[in-house]
Protein backbone atom coordinates (compact mmCIF):
# COMPACT_ATOMS: atom_id res chain seq x y z
CA UNK A 1 0.00 0.00 0.00
CA UNK A 2 2.74 2.45 0.95
CA UNK A 3 4.71 1.46 -2.14
CA UNK A 4 1.84 2.54 -4.37
CA UNK A 5 1.52 5.80 -2.50
CA UNK A 6 5.24 6.32 -2.80
CA UNK A 7 5.11 5.72 -6.56
CA UNK A 8 2.25 8.15 -6.84
CA UNK A 9 4.10 10.84 -4.96
CA UNK A 10 7.13 10.17 -7.10
CA UNK A 11 4.99 10.51 -10.20
CA UNK A 12 3.62 13.84 -9.07
CA UNK A 13 7.13 15.04 -8.38
CA UNK A 14 8.45 13.82 -11.73
CA UNK A 15 5.70 15.44 -13.75
CA UNK A 16 5.96 18.61 -11.70
CA UNK A 17 9.66 18.69 -12.41
CA UNK A 18 8.97 18.42 -16.12
CA UNK A 19 6.50 21.27 -16.03
CA UNK A 20 8.76 23.35 -13.86
CA UNK A 21 11.81 22.73 -16.00
CA UNK A 22 9.91 23.76 -19.09
CA UNK A 23 9.00 27.08 -17.55
CA UNK A 24 12.43 27.62 -16.04
CA UNK A 25 14.12 27.10 -19.39
CA UNK A 26 12.18 30.06 -20.70
CA UNK A 27 13.31 32.27 -17.86
CA UNK A 28 16.86 31.10 -18.32
CA UNK A 29 16.79 31.75 -22.04
CA UNK A 30 15.30 35.21 -21.62
CA UNK A 31 17.68 36.03 -18.83
CA UNK A 32 20.65 34.97 -20.87
CA UNK A 33 19.62 37.04 -23.87
CA UNK A 34 18.95 40.01 -21.61
CA UNK A 35 22.33 39.65 -19.95
CA UNK A 36 24.26 39.33 -23.18
CA UNK A 37 22.20 41.81 -25.08
CA UNK A 38 22.26 44.53 -22.46
CA UNK A 39 25.96 45.11 -23.13
CA UNK A 40 25.55 46.30 -26.65
CA UNK A 41 22.06 47.69 -26.34
CA UNK A 42 22.10 51.47 -26.24
CA UNK A 43 20.55 54.40 -28.03
CA UNK A 44 23.25 54.34 -30.70
CA UNK A 45 22.43 50.72 -31.43
CA UNK A 46 18.83 51.60 -32.08
CA UNK A 47 19.45 54.69 -34.17
CA UNK A 48 22.56 54.08 -36.24
CA UNK A 49 23.22 52.23 -39.44
CA UNK A 50 25.46 49.16 -39.41
CA UNK A 51 29.13 50.01 -39.55
CA UNK A 52 31.69 48.00 -41.52
CA UNK A 53 33.37 45.22 -39.60
CA UNK A 54 36.24 46.47 -37.54
CA UNK A 55 34.73 49.85 -36.79
CA UNK A 56 33.24 50.14 -33.32
CA UNK A 57 29.61 50.92 -32.91
CA UNK A 58 26.91 50.88 -35.47
CA UNK A 59 23.39 49.72 -35.03
CA UNK A 60 20.31 48.17 -36.51
CA UNK A 61 18.19 51.25 -37.11
CA UNK A 62 17.59 50.33 -40.75
CA UNK A 63 16.55 46.85 -39.65
CA UNK A 64 13.99 48.18 -37.20
CA UNK A 65 12.52 50.54 -39.78
CA UNK A 66 12.66 47.85 -42.44
CA UNK A 67 10.84 45.38 -40.22
CA UNK A 68 8.08 47.88 -39.65
CA UNK A 69 7.73 48.60 -43.35
CA UNK A 70 7.71 44.95 -44.36
CA UNK A 71 5.26 43.94 -41.64
CA UNK A 72 3.11 46.98 -42.39
CA UNK A 73 2.77 46.19 -46.08
CA UNK A 74 2.15 42.53 -45.28
CA UNK A 75 -0.69 43.52 -42.97
CA UNK A 76 -2.17 45.74 -45.68
CA UNK A 77 -2.15 42.85 -48.12
CA UNK A 78 -3.37 40.14 -45.79
CA UNK A 79 -6.10 42.00 -43.88
CA UNK A 80 -8.72 42.52 -46.61
CA UNK A 81 -8.35 39.02 -48.03
CA UNK A 82 -8.22 37.39 -44.63
CA UNK A 83 -11.10 39.22 -42.99
CA UNK A 84 -13.36 38.82 -46.04
CA UNK A 85 -12.54 35.12 -46.29
CA UNK A 86 -13.27 34.77 -42.59
CA UNK A 87 -16.58 36.55 -43.14
CA UNK A 88 -17.23 34.23 -46.05
CA UNK A 89 -16.92 31.04 -44.05
CA UNK A 90 -18.71 32.50 -41.06
CA UNK A 91 -21.66 34.02 -42.87
CA UNK A 92 -22.03 32.88 -46.44
CA UNK A 93 -20.57 29.48 -47.00
CA UNK A 94 -21.88 26.12 -45.99
CA UNK A 95 -20.81 22.51 -45.94
CA UNK A 96 -18.04 21.41 -48.25
CA UNK A 97 -17.03 24.87 -49.44
CA UNK A 98 -16.53 26.24 -45.94
CA UNK A 99 -14.76 23.05 -44.90
CA UNK A 100 -12.40 23.29 -47.86
CA UNK A 101 -11.41 26.85 -47.01
CA UNK A 102 -10.91 25.92 -43.36
CA UNK A 103 -8.87 22.89 -44.32
CA UNK A 104 -6.66 24.90 -46.66
CA UNK A 105 -6.15 27.56 -44.03
CA UNK A 106 -5.19 24.96 -41.43
CA UNK A 107 -2.81 23.23 -43.82
CA UNK A 108 -1.27 26.51 -44.91
CA UNK A 109 -0.55 27.38 -41.30
CA UNK A 110 1.69 24.33 -41.09
CA UNK A 111 3.71 24.87 -44.25
CA UNK A 112 7.32 25.77 -43.38
CA UNK A 113 7.96 29.47 -43.81
CA UNK A 114 10.96 28.84 -46.04
CA UNK A 115 8.73 27.13 -48.58
CA UNK A 116 6.52 30.21 -48.58
CA UNK A 117 9.67 32.24 -49.11
CA UNK A 118 10.40 30.11 -52.16
CA UNK A 119 6.88 30.80 -53.36
CA UNK A 120 7.39 34.54 -53.03
CA UNK A 121 10.73 34.17 -54.79
CA UNK A 122 9.29 32.38 -57.81
CA UNK A 123 6.44 34.90 -58.07
CA UNK A 124 8.04 38.23 -57.30
CA UNK A 125 11.80 37.96 -57.29
CA UNK A 126 12.79 35.69 -60.14
CA UNK A 127 10.57 37.26 -62.84
CA UNK A 128 11.53 40.79 -61.84
CA UNK A 129 15.16 39.81 -61.24
CA UNK A 130 15.14 41.95 -58.16
CA UNK A 131 15.09 41.32 -54.44
CA UNK A 132 12.49 43.53 -52.80
CA UNK A 133 10.74 44.24 -49.56
CA UNK A 134 7.40 43.73 -51.29
CA UNK A 135 8.22 40.10 -52.01
CA UNK A 136 9.03 39.67 -48.33
CA UNK A 137 5.74 41.33 -47.44
CA UNK A 138 3.95 38.96 -49.78
CA UNK A 139 5.54 35.96 -48.06
CA UNK A 140 4.60 37.39 -44.68
CA UNK A 141 1.06 38.05 -45.88
CA UNK A 142 0.70 34.40 -46.89
CA UNK A 143 1.89 33.43 -43.42
CA UNK A 144 -0.60 35.80 -41.78
CA UNK A 145 -3.62 34.68 -43.80
CA UNK A 146 -4.44 31.47 -41.89
CA UNK A 147 -4.33 33.31 -38.57
CA UNK A 148 -6.49 36.17 -39.83
CA UNK A 149 -9.01 33.85 -41.47
CA UNK A 150 -9.31 31.71 -38.38
CA UNK A 151 -9.58 34.57 -35.91
CA UNK A 152 -11.95 36.61 -38.09
CA UNK A 153 -14.25 33.64 -38.40
CA UNK A 154 -14.27 33.11 -34.65
CA UNK A 155 -14.72 36.84 -34.05
CA UNK A 156 -17.70 37.04 -36.36
CA UNK A 157 -19.27 33.86 -34.99
CA UNK A 158 -19.03 35.30 -31.49
CA UNK A 159 -21.43 38.08 -32.51
CA UNK A 160 -24.92 36.85 -31.57
CA UNK A 161 -26.88 35.77 -34.60
CA UNK A 162 -29.80 37.88 -33.45
CA UNK A 163 -27.89 41.02 -34.37
CA UNK A 164 -27.47 39.93 -37.96
CA UNK A 165 -31.02 38.67 -38.22
CA UNK A 166 -32.35 41.86 -36.67
CA UNK A 167 -30.49 44.00 -39.16
CA UNK A 168 -31.72 41.96 -42.11
CA UNK A 169 -35.25 41.91 -40.70
CA UNK A 170 -35.22 45.69 -40.54
CA UNK A 171 -34.55 45.75 -44.25
CA UNK A 172 -30.87 46.57 -44.31
CA UNK A 173 -29.02 45.29 -47.35
CA UNK A 174 -26.64 42.35 -47.10
CA UNK A 175 -23.74 44.73 -47.54
CA UNK A 176 -24.85 47.13 -44.80
CA UNK A 177 -25.82 44.44 -42.34
CA UNK A 178 -22.57 42.60 -42.85
CA UNK A 179 -20.15 45.51 -42.76
CA UNK A 180 -21.83 48.14 -40.64
CA UNK A 181 -23.48 45.84 -38.15
CA UNK A 182 -21.84 42.43 -37.88
CA UNK A 183 -18.25 43.31 -38.76
CA UNK A 184 -18.49 46.46 -36.70
CA UNK A 185 -19.60 44.41 -33.71
CA UNK A 186 -16.77 41.93 -34.29
CA UNK A 187 -14.21 44.65 -34.93
CA UNK A 188 -12.37 44.58 -31.59
CA UNK A 189 -11.90 40.84 -31.84
CA UNK A 190 -10.89 41.07 -35.50
CA UNK A 191 -8.29 43.71 -34.67
CA UNK A 192 -6.95 41.49 -31.91
CA UNK A 193 -6.76 38.69 -34.45
CA UNK A 194 -4.71 40.97 -36.67
CA UNK A 195 -2.39 41.62 -33.74
CA UNK A 196 -1.99 37.87 -33.32
CA UNK A 197 -1.14 37.56 -37.00
CA UNK A 198 1.48 40.29 -36.70
CA UNK A 199 2.89 38.52 -33.65
CA UNK A 200 3.05 35.36 -35.74
CA UNK A 201 5.32 36.87 -38.35
CA UNK A 202 7.46 39.15 -36.22
CA UNK A 203 10.74 37.41 -35.80
CA UNK A 204 10.31 35.16 -38.84
CA UNK A 205 13.57 35.07 -40.72
CA UNK A 206 13.58 32.23 -43.22
CA UNK A 207 11.40 33.77 -45.95
CA UNK A 208 13.48 36.93 -45.90
CA UNK A 209 16.69 35.22 -46.94
CA UNK A 210 15.87 35.43 -50.60
CA UNK A 211 13.12 38.00 -50.75
CA UNK A 212 14.10 41.10 -48.81
CA UNK A 213 17.72 39.93 -48.82
CA UNK A 214 18.87 42.64 -46.40
CA UNK A 215 20.70 45.89 -46.80
CA UNK A 216 23.39 47.98 -45.15
CA UNK A 217 21.70 51.27 -45.84
CA UNK A 218 18.59 53.26 -45.20
CA UNK A 219 15.87 52.02 -47.52
CA UNK A 220 12.35 53.29 -47.70
CA UNK A 221 11.49 52.06 -51.17
CA UNK A 222 9.65 48.77 -50.84
CA UNK A 223 10.67 47.65 -54.33
CA UNK A 224 14.28 47.49 -53.21
CA UNK A 225 16.04 45.00 -50.95
CA UNK A 226 15.55 46.05 -47.36
CA UNK A 227 17.14 45.37 -44.00
CA UNK A 228 15.11 43.49 -41.41
CA UNK A 229 15.90 43.04 -37.76
CA UNK A 230 15.67 39.25 -37.45
CA UNK A 231 17.63 38.86 -40.68
CA UNK A 232 20.35 41.11 -39.31
CA UNK A 233 20.50 39.11 -36.10
CA UNK A 234 20.89 35.94 -38.17
CA UNK A 235 23.61 37.42 -40.37
CA UNK A 236 25.53 38.76 -37.40
CA UNK A 237 25.21 35.51 -35.47
CA UNK A 238 26.70 33.29 -38.15
CA UNK A 239 29.51 35.73 -38.93
CA UNK A 240 32.99 35.18 -37.52
CA UNK A 241 33.26 38.58 -35.86
CA UNK A 242 33.00 39.05 -32.11
CA UNK A 243 31.64 42.59 -32.32
CA UNK A 244 28.88 41.35 -34.61
CA UNK A 245 28.06 38.56 -32.18
CA UNK A 246 27.51 41.15 -29.46
CA UNK A 247 25.22 43.09 -31.75
CA UNK A 248 23.37 39.89 -32.54
CA UNK A 249 22.53 39.48 -28.85
CA UNK A 250 21.37 43.06 -28.58
CA UNK A 251 19.25 42.66 -31.69
CA UNK A 252 17.80 39.46 -30.27
CA UNK A 253 16.85 41.33 -27.12
CA UNK A 254 15.01 43.98 -29.14
CA UNK A 255 13.27 41.23 -31.10
CA UNK A 256 12.15 39.49 -27.94
CA UNK A 257 10.80 42.75 -26.51
CA UNK A 258 8.77 43.39 -29.63
CA UNK A 259 7.49 39.83 -30.02
CA UNK A 260 6.60 39.41 -26.36
CA UNK A 261 4.86 42.76 -26.16
CA UNK A 262 2.79 41.89 -29.23
CA UNK A 263 2.00 38.39 -28.04
CA UNK A 264 1.08 39.42 -24.51
CA UNK A 265 -1.23 42.21 -25.61
CA UNK A 266 -2.77 40.16 -28.39
CA UNK A 267 -3.37 36.97 -26.41
CA UNK A 268 -4.70 38.76 -23.38
CA UNK A 269 -7.04 40.87 -25.48
CA UNK A 270 -8.15 37.83 -27.48
CA UNK A 271 -9.15 35.70 -24.52
CA UNK A 272 -10.86 38.70 -22.97
CA UNK A 273 -12.87 39.54 -26.05
CA UNK A 274 -13.87 36.13 -27.25
CA UNK A 275 -13.51 33.78 -24.30
CA UNK A 276 -11.61 31.34 -26.48
CA UNK A 277 -8.30 30.25 -24.93
CA UNK A 278 -6.37 31.32 -27.99
CA UNK A 279 -5.47 30.36 -31.53
CA UNK A 280 -1.97 29.53 -30.39
CA UNK A 281 0.85 29.35 -32.80
CA UNK B 1 -23.00 28.66 -33.65
CA UNK B 2 -23.11 28.55 -37.43
CA UNK B 3 -24.66 31.52 -39.09
CA UNK B 4 -24.06 30.74 -42.72
CA UNK B 5 -26.75 31.58 -45.18
CA UNK B 6 -25.59 30.75 -48.64
CA UNK B 7 -27.08 32.89 -51.36
CA UNK B 8 -29.33 31.00 -53.73
CA UNK B 9 -29.80 32.08 -57.31
CA UNK B 10 -33.32 33.33 -56.58
CA UNK B 11 -31.99 35.47 -53.78
CA UNK B 12 -29.18 36.77 -55.94
CA UNK B 13 -31.57 38.04 -58.61
CA UNK B 14 -33.53 39.87 -55.97
CA UNK B 15 -30.54 41.76 -54.67
CA UNK B 16 -29.53 45.24 -55.60
CA UNK B 17 -26.30 46.11 -57.34
CA UNK B 18 -24.38 47.02 -54.18
CA UNK B 19 -25.25 43.72 -52.60
CA UNK B 20 -24.32 41.77 -55.69
CA UNK B 21 -20.99 43.59 -55.85
CA UNK B 22 -20.40 42.96 -52.18
CA UNK B 23 -21.08 39.25 -52.53
CA UNK B 24 -18.78 39.11 -55.53
CA UNK B 25 -16.06 40.67 -53.40
CA UNK B 26 -16.58 38.33 -50.48
CA UNK B 27 -16.77 35.21 -52.62
CA UNK B 28 -13.86 36.56 -54.61
CA UNK B 29 -11.67 36.94 -51.54
CA UNK B 30 -12.29 33.35 -50.53
CA UNK B 31 -11.74 32.17 -54.08
CA UNK B 32 -8.54 34.17 -54.23
CA UNK B 33 -7.35 32.45 -51.08
CA UNK B 34 -8.08 28.99 -52.45
CA UNK B 35 -6.31 29.85 -55.70
CA UNK B 36 -3.35 31.18 -53.73
CA UNK B 37 -2.82 27.87 -52.01
CA UNK B 38 -3.19 26.00 -55.28
CA UNK B 39 -0.78 28.43 -56.93
CA UNK B 40 1.73 27.79 -54.17
CA UNK B 41 1.76 24.11 -55.01
CA UNK B 42 1.89 24.74 -58.75
CA UNK B 43 4.77 27.22 -58.48
CA UNK B 44 6.79 24.76 -56.44
CA UNK B 45 6.04 22.06 -59.00
CA UNK B 46 6.98 24.35 -61.88
CA UNK B 47 10.22 25.42 -60.20
CA UNK B 48 11.21 21.81 -59.61
CA UNK B 49 10.66 20.78 -63.22
CA UNK B 50 14.31 20.90 -64.27
CA UNK B 51 15.39 18.87 -61.29
CA UNK B 52 12.53 16.40 -61.62
CA UNK B 53 13.42 15.81 -65.26
CA UNK B 54 17.13 15.49 -64.51
CA UNK B 55 16.96 13.18 -61.51
CA UNK B 56 13.46 11.77 -61.34
CA UNK B 57 12.47 9.71 -58.33
CA UNK B 58 16.07 8.67 -57.73
CA UNK B 59 16.44 12.11 -56.19
CA UNK B 60 14.84 10.78 -53.04
CA UNK B 61 17.34 8.02 -52.40
CA UNK B 62 20.54 9.36 -53.92
CA UNK B 63 22.92 10.12 -51.10
CA UNK B 64 25.17 12.58 -52.87
CA UNK B 65 24.53 16.29 -52.58
CA UNK B 66 27.25 17.68 -54.78
CA UNK B 67 26.57 21.17 -56.17
CA UNK B 68 29.99 21.39 -57.80
CA UNK B 69 29.49 18.27 -59.91
CA UNK B 70 25.79 19.09 -60.32
CA UNK B 71 24.75 15.79 -58.76
CA UNK B 72 21.88 16.26 -56.34
CA UNK B 73 20.39 13.69 -54.05
CA UNK B 74 18.07 14.39 -51.15
CA UNK B 75 18.76 11.35 -48.98
CA UNK B 76 21.26 12.95 -46.55
CA UNK B 77 18.90 15.88 -46.14
CA UNK B 78 15.89 13.66 -45.56
CA UNK B 79 17.94 11.74 -43.04
CA UNK B 80 19.00 14.89 -41.19
CA UNK B 81 15.49 16.26 -41.16
CA UNK B 82 13.90 13.04 -39.93
CA UNK B 83 16.63 12.27 -37.39
CA UNK B 84 16.69 15.72 -35.81
CA UNK B 85 12.89 15.82 -35.68
CA UNK B 86 12.71 12.35 -34.13
CA UNK B 87 15.17 13.34 -31.41
CA UNK B 88 13.06 16.44 -30.81
CA UNK B 89 9.81 14.48 -30.62
CA UNK B 90 11.24 11.96 -28.17
CA UNK B 91 12.68 14.63 -25.88
CA UNK B 92 9.76 17.04 -26.10
CA UNK B 93 7.25 14.21 -25.99
CA UNK B 94 8.49 12.85 -22.69
CA UNK B 95 8.95 16.18 -20.95
CA UNK B 96 5.85 17.67 -22.56
CA UNK B 97 3.39 14.88 -21.78
CA UNK B 98 4.66 14.53 -18.23
CA UNK B 99 4.51 18.28 -17.77
CA UNK B 100 1.04 18.42 -19.25
CA UNK B 101 -0.08 15.69 -16.89
CA UNK B 102 1.11 17.75 -13.96
CA UNK B 103 -0.55 20.92 -15.21
CA UNK B 104 -3.82 19.16 -15.95
CA UNK B 105 -4.26 16.96 -12.93
CA UNK B 106 -1.78 17.60 -10.16
CA UNK B 107 -1.15 21.31 -10.11
CA UNK B 108 -3.25 23.83 -8.21
CA UNK B 109 -5.13 26.15 -10.57
CA UNK B 110 -2.85 29.14 -9.98
CA UNK B 111 0.33 27.22 -10.64
CA UNK B 112 -1.28 25.71 -13.71
CA UNK B 113 -2.08 29.17 -15.05
CA UNK B 114 1.35 30.61 -14.37
CA UNK B 115 3.32 27.66 -15.73
CA UNK B 116 1.07 27.26 -18.76
CA UNK B 117 1.51 30.93 -19.52
CA UNK B 118 5.29 30.71 -19.20
CA UNK B 119 5.47 27.66 -21.42
CA UNK B 120 3.25 29.25 -24.06
CA UNK B 121 5.48 32.28 -24.05
CA UNK B 122 8.28 29.92 -25.08
CA UNK B 123 6.39 29.44 -28.31
CA UNK B 124 6.59 33.15 -29.05
CA UNK B 125 10.37 33.31 -28.97
CA UNK B 126 11.64 33.89 -32.51
CA UNK B 127 13.49 31.03 -34.11
CA UNK B 128 16.65 33.08 -34.64
CA UNK B 129 16.92 33.68 -30.89
CA UNK B 130 16.79 29.95 -30.25
CA UNK B 131 19.48 29.52 -32.87
CA UNK B 132 21.60 32.21 -31.28
CA UNK B 133 21.33 30.56 -27.90
CA UNK B 134 21.99 27.15 -29.38
CA UNK B 135 25.05 28.35 -31.25
CA UNK B 136 26.70 30.28 -28.43
CA UNK B 137 25.49 28.46 -25.33
CA UNK B 138 24.33 24.92 -26.09
CA UNK B 139 26.96 24.04 -28.69
CA UNK B 140 29.94 24.87 -26.46
CA UNK B 141 28.17 23.09 -23.60
CA UNK B 142 27.72 20.05 -25.81
CA UNK B 143 31.31 20.16 -26.97
CA UNK B 144 32.86 20.65 -23.55
CA UNK B 145 30.56 18.86 -21.11
CA UNK B 146 27.50 17.03 -22.34
CA UNK B 147 29.19 15.29 -25.28
CA UNK B 148 32.22 13.97 -23.45
CA UNK B 149 30.05 12.77 -20.54
CA UNK B 150 27.74 10.92 -22.89
CA UNK B 151 30.67 9.45 -24.72
CA UNK B 152 32.28 8.28 -21.49
CA UNK B 153 29.18 6.34 -20.52
CA UNK B 154 27.71 5.30 -23.86
CA UNK B 155 30.68 5.66 -26.21
CA UNK B 156 30.60 1.98 -27.11
CA UNK B 157 27.44 2.61 -29.10
CA UNK B 158 27.97 3.94 -32.63
CA UNK B 159 25.31 6.51 -31.78
CA UNK B 160 27.70 8.25 -29.43
CA UNK B 161 30.97 7.67 -31.21
CA UNK B 162 33.13 10.02 -33.18
CA UNK B 163 34.44 13.54 -32.69
CA UNK B 164 32.28 16.04 -30.83
CA UNK B 165 32.10 19.38 -32.56
CA UNK B 166 29.39 20.93 -30.46
CA UNK B 167 27.15 21.54 -33.42
CA UNK B 168 25.51 18.47 -34.84
CA UNK B 169 22.46 16.29 -34.94
CA UNK B 170 21.97 15.99 -31.19
CA UNK B 171 22.32 19.73 -30.56
CA UNK B 172 19.85 20.46 -33.33
CA UNK B 173 17.48 17.87 -31.91
CA UNK B 174 17.67 19.47 -28.49
CA UNK B 175 16.97 22.97 -29.78
CA UNK B 176 14.08 21.63 -31.84
CA UNK B 177 12.75 19.87 -28.75
CA UNK B 178 12.74 23.22 -26.93
CA UNK B 179 10.87 24.83 -29.78
CA UNK B 180 8.12 22.22 -30.03
CA UNK B 181 7.78 21.70 -26.26
CA UNK B 182 5.09 24.40 -25.86
CA UNK B 183 3.00 22.81 -28.58
CA UNK B 184 3.18 19.35 -27.07
CA UNK B 185 2.55 20.59 -23.54
CA UNK B 186 -0.31 22.95 -24.33
CA UNK B 187 -2.27 20.58 -26.55
CA UNK B 188 -1.67 17.55 -24.33
CA UNK B 189 -2.84 19.55 -21.36
CA UNK B 190 -6.06 20.49 -23.14
CA UNK B 191 -6.65 16.92 -24.19
CA UNK B 192 -6.06 15.55 -20.69
CA UNK B 193 -8.31 18.17 -19.13
CA UNK B 194 -11.02 17.10 -21.54
CA UNK B 195 -11.13 13.54 -20.20
CA UNK B 196 -14.40 13.36 -18.22
CA UNK B 197 -14.15 13.81 -14.48
CA UNK B 198 -16.22 10.71 -13.86
CA UNK B 199 -13.40 8.54 -15.16
CA UNK B 200 -10.99 9.94 -12.61
CA UNK B 201 -13.49 9.88 -9.80
CA UNK B 202 -14.49 6.31 -10.55
CA UNK B 203 -10.89 5.24 -10.54
CA UNK B 204 -10.11 6.97 -7.26
CA UNK B 205 -13.30 5.56 -5.73
CA UNK B 206 -12.06 2.09 -6.58
CA UNK B 207 -8.91 2.82 -4.60
CA UNK B 208 -6.36 3.78 -7.24
CA UNK B 209 -3.69 6.31 -6.38
CA UNK B 210 -3.46 9.54 -8.37
CA UNK B 211 -0.54 8.22 -10.38
CA UNK B 212 -2.36 4.97 -11.18
CA UNK B 213 -5.41 6.94 -12.24
CA UNK B 214 -3.32 9.01 -14.58
CA UNK B 215 -1.33 6.24 -16.14
CA UNK B 216 -4.05 3.60 -16.40
CA UNK B 217 -7.22 5.62 -16.99
CA UNK B 218 -6.67 9.23 -18.02
CA UNK B 219 -3.69 9.01 -20.35
CA UNK B 220 -5.03 6.04 -22.31
CA UNK B 221 -8.29 7.94 -22.74
CA UNK B 222 -6.38 10.96 -24.00
CA UNK B 223 -4.20 8.84 -26.24
CA UNK B 224 -5.62 9.97 -29.58
CA UNK B 225 -5.39 13.68 -28.87
CA UNK B 226 -1.90 13.41 -27.44
CA UNK B 227 -0.80 11.51 -30.49
CA UNK B 228 -2.29 14.26 -32.63
CA UNK B 229 -0.33 16.80 -30.62
CA UNK B 230 2.86 14.86 -31.27
CA UNK B 231 2.14 14.69 -34.99
CA UNK B 232 1.50 18.42 -35.09
CA UNK B 233 4.72 19.08 -33.21
CA UNK B 234 6.52 16.78 -35.64
CA UNK B 235 5.24 18.90 -38.49
CA UNK B 236 6.67 22.00 -36.84
CA UNK B 237 10.02 20.33 -36.24
CA UNK B 238 10.30 19.08 -39.82
CA UNK B 239 9.93 22.58 -41.23
CA UNK B 240 12.00 24.55 -38.76
CA UNK B 241 14.75 26.36 -40.61
CA UNK B 242 16.72 29.09 -38.91
CA UNK B 243 17.49 27.55 -35.54
CA UNK B 244 18.42 24.26 -37.21
CA UNK B 245 20.70 25.98 -39.72
CA UNK B 246 22.65 27.58 -36.93
CA UNK B 247 23.37 24.44 -34.94
CA UNK B 248 23.30 21.45 -37.22
CA UNK B 249 26.73 21.74 -38.76
CA UNK B 250 25.65 21.92 -42.38
CA UNK B 251 27.24 18.75 -43.72
CA UNK B 252 25.19 16.75 -46.22
CA UNK B 253 26.31 13.33 -45.07
CA UNK B 254 24.63 10.45 -43.35
CA UNK B 255 26.51 9.41 -40.24
CA UNK B 256 25.74 7.02 -37.43
CA UNK B 257 26.77 9.30 -34.61
CA UNK B 258 24.48 11.80 -32.93
CA UNK B 259 27.45 14.11 -32.54
CA UNK B 260 28.08 14.29 -36.28
CA UNK B 261 27.17 17.39 -38.25
CA UNK B 262 24.17 16.93 -40.46
CA UNK B 263 21.91 18.88 -42.79
CA UNK B 264 18.18 19.33 -43.12
CA UNK B 265 15.95 20.02 -46.11
CA UNK B 266 15.13 23.52 -44.91
CA UNK B 267 18.71 24.35 -43.88
CA UNK B 268 20.13 23.55 -47.25
CA UNK B 269 17.58 25.82 -48.91
CA UNK B 270 18.37 28.60 -46.45
CA UNK B 271 22.11 28.29 -46.88
CA UNK B 272 22.50 27.62 -50.55
CA UNK B 273 19.61 29.26 -52.34
CA UNK B 274 21.19 32.66 -52.76
CA UNK B 275 24.41 31.03 -53.86
CA UNK B 276 22.96 28.57 -56.33
CA UNK B 277 24.71 29.13 -59.60
CA UNK B 278 23.06 26.90 -62.14
CA UNK B 279 19.41 26.51 -63.05
CA UNK B 280 19.37 22.84 -62.12
CA UNK B 281 20.86 23.75 -58.73
CA UNK B 282 18.04 26.21 -58.06
CA UNK B 283 15.56 23.69 -59.35
CA UNK B 284 16.90 21.00 -57.02
CA UNK B 285 16.49 23.38 -54.09
CA UNK B 286 12.94 24.23 -55.12
CA UNK B 287 12.27 20.50 -55.35
CA UNK B 288 13.39 20.23 -51.73
CA UNK B 289 10.87 22.95 -50.96
CA UNK B 290 8.23 20.93 -52.78
CA UNK B 291 9.18 17.90 -50.71
CA UNK B 292 8.80 19.99 -47.56
CA UNK B 293 5.41 21.18 -48.75
CA UNK B 294 4.13 17.68 -49.46
CA UNK B 295 5.43 16.28 -46.18
CA UNK B 296 4.00 19.08 -44.05
CA UNK B 297 0.71 18.92 -45.97
CA UNK B 298 0.38 15.24 -45.13
CA UNK B 299 1.56 15.59 -41.54
CA UNK B 300 -0.65 18.56 -40.77
CA UNK B 301 -3.60 16.97 -42.51
CA UNK B 302 -3.10 13.89 -40.33
CA UNK B 303 -2.81 16.01 -37.19
CA UNK B 304 -5.97 17.89 -38.08
CA UNK B 305 -7.91 14.67 -38.54
CA UNK B 306 -6.61 13.29 -35.29
CA UNK B 307 -7.23 16.36 -33.24
CA UNK B 308 -10.54 17.58 -34.60
CA UNK B 309 -11.70 20.91 -33.22
CA UNK B 310 -8.71 21.13 -30.93
CA UNK B 311 -6.58 21.85 -33.97
CA UNK B 312 -8.32 25.12 -34.71
CA UNK B 313 -7.97 26.31 -31.16
CA UNK B 314 -4.36 25.41 -30.68
CA UNK B 315 -2.84 24.52 -34.02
Amino acid sequence: MTRRRFTSAGGVFLTGACAGVSAIVLLFLLGYVALQGAHALNLAFLTQLPKPVGERGGGVANGIVGSMIIVGIATLIATPIGVLTGAFIALFARGIVAETVRFLADVLSGIPSITIGLFAYTLLVAPLKHFSAVSASFAFAVLMLPVIIRTSEQAILSVPIAIREGALALGLSVYTSTTHIVLAAARPAIVTGLLLAVARITGETAPLLFTAFGSQFWELNPTNPMAELSLQVFTYAISPYQSWHEQAWAGALVLIFAVFALNLVARFAWSRKTGIPGPGR
Amino acid sequence: MHQSTSVRRSDYRALEATDRLFLWIVYGAAGFFILLVVLLFLQLLHGSELSLKAFGLKFLWTSEWNPVASRFGALPLIFGTVASSLIAIVLAGIVGIFGATYLADFAPKRIDRILSFAIELLAAVPSVVYGLWGLFVLAPLMRDHIGPSLQRVLGFLPLFSGPIYGVGLLTAGMILALMILPTVTAISRDVIVAVPREQREGSMALGATRWETITRIVLPAARAGIFGALVLALGRALGETIATTMVIGNRPEIAASLFAPSYTLSSVIANEFTEATTDVYISALVELGLLLFVVSFVVNGLARIMMGTLFRRRG
